[in-house]
């Protein structure tokens, strides 16, 4: 007797358990991924420098950037406000890794022409890794001064400089991600007393979220091999990212006026502690120009 | 006694495998949503939803993993798992109820209701959704259409943007059972 009963209750158990645990049993079912981590940053600029971020295939990014004059001016200039300098750039996805990107900044009337690839991305799931590498690559011409106001006769090669750069970043949490940047910048003609033509610099950066649409920023590039003589500082700023839809707004404090990495990495001619601070923004608007594929 | 030990062992083996005969698992699935709003209409569709349906009983589950809404616009889709159903905190949005109003025997499509609870956002609310059940050799199809509240499921949406994203997105779910 005692068996048939206990026949009964094992079955009407494992028929409870077929029955109540349908979730389970799909969970058993589905295949483990791995994932790629995305949005470690808003923008593909964190202040004045870039992010590993590359724009998707097919994606147009159309970048204005502005760098007011210094706040220790005063209110004769209106805190810098009177001053202004742009940069207009534009970047676009060939792939999702790989961008390309030009611009124009009117500090030293510099024109910039630069290619982004995404070498390594942060993933977790099966196979995990634990950061993201981007590779940068520019190269800018200043077209200031003309010809005929340099006081040297000044050819085009001497206008050209190039920068490359690891960006290296890892998102800790959704609200938390940090980038280092090793830098190299190359100038082919500079003045000797003061600095060398090969430039290395250390940069780090972060992003902490403080809402789903508003998140803090800030960056630090440290110059490796600077002369006694250099007269110019160290690029330090600090922002904020609002994103609205497909605009990302940038809002930043920052030593630095320039916006090509030649001007701002080693040209920096302002204190942050002493007040010589620039108010500036980076406004982006990214324009889809290729539909995604679907999957099927 | 030695029969009563095999009837028993007979039995528990039928009775698991004829539980496991009326359980259907999905070969094929479409979920996608659409949001009609004033200046952008926003869809996606998601291929990678699985579920199982048990026909004798009626018990149903599906699990949709949120990343894989595939939207026209990447930036959209970024904005979908990070900002609105933060996807790494909440990677799933999963239904476990039961299917009513059905008979397996017939081969028309049949109006059936599902009955149970839908957890989107981390947050699961009792839902009943109308659908279609087709029954045919070795294939069950299954229909539903649905509106989903944003607000029900603690989705926010940011003052900016209200005008962007409907509050009420329309959901559309078919599925194709085969047995397991």
């Amino acid at each position: 007797m005692k068996i048939v009963l206990s026949f009964f209750l094992v079955t009407f158990y494992t028929l409870g358990i077929a029955q109540d645990d349908l979730l389970g049993e799909l969970e058993k079912s589905e295949k483990l991924t791995s994932e790629f981590t995305t949005a470690t940053f808003k923008g593909t600029r964190l202040i004045n420098g870039q992010t590993i971020e590359t724009k998707s295939k097919g994606e147009l990014e159309f970048i204005f950037a502005h760098r007011f004059g210094k706040v220790s001016d005063g209110i004769y200039e209106l805190f810098g406000l009177d001053q202004a300098f742009v940069r207009v750039g534009l970047e676009y996805g060939l792939t999702d890794r790989l961008g390309v990107g030009f611009g124009r900044n009117s500090v030293d009337k510099t024109m910039d022409g630069y290619l982004r690839y995404k070498l390594l991305r942060q993933q977790s799931g099966v196979k995990s890794f634990p950061v993201s590498v981007t590779g940068f690559g520019n190269m800018a011409v200043r077209t200031s001064p003309r010809k005929e106001d340099a006081d040297f006769d000044i050819t085009l090669e001497d206008r050209i400089s190039y920068t490359g750069q690891l960006l290296i970043a890892r998102k800790f949490t959704s609200g938390f991600s940090l980038q280092l940047m090793p830098t190299f910048v190359h100038k082919n003609t500079v003045d000797g007393s003061i600095e060398t033509n090969d430039q290395f610099a250390l940069g780090i950066g972060g992003r902490i979220k403080v809402s789903r649409s508003i998140a803090l920023t800030s960056e630090y590039y440290y110059r490796i091999n600077v002369p006694e003589s250099n007269p110019y500082y160290n690029s330090l700023g600090f922002g904020i990212d609002i994103e609205t839809g497909g605009h990302v707004f940038q809002l930043v404090m920052s030593n630095a006026q320039g916006l090509t990495e030649r001007a701002f990495l080693t040209e920096t001619t302002d204190d942050f502690f002493a007040g010589e601070i620039h108010l500036g923004f980076n406004v982006t608007r990214t324009f889809q120009l290729k539909r995604q594929k679907r999957d099927n | 006694m030695t029969i009563v030990k095999l009837f028993l062992i007979g039995s528990l083996v039928t009775s698991t495998f004829l539980v496991n005969a009326q359980k259907y698992t999905t070969v094929s699935s479409s979920i996608s949503f659409f949001s009609d709003a004033a200046i952008e209409d926003i869809k996606a569709e998601n291929t990678k939803t699985l579920s199982i349906f048990n026909v004798a009983t009626g018990d149903v589950a599906f699990s949709i993993p949120i990343k894989d809404f595939e939207f026209e616009k990447s930036l959209m889709k970024e904005h979908f798992n990070e900002k609105y159903m933060e996807t790494e905190k909440y990677p799933k949005a999963t239904f476990q109820g039961k299917v009513t109003g059905y008979s397996s025997s017939l081969t028309e499509d049949q109006i059936v209701t599902a009955t149970g609870k839908l957890t989107i956002h981390g947050v699961t609310k009792d839902v009943t959704l109308s659908g279609s059940l087709k029954f045919s050799e070795e294939k069950i199809e299954a229909k539903s259409l649905f509106k989903i509240a944003l607000a029900d499921y603690k989705i926010k949406i940011p003052q900016l943007l209200w005008q962007n994203i409907a509050e009420e997105v329309e959901v559309s779910l078919n599925f194709i059972y085969k047995p397991i």
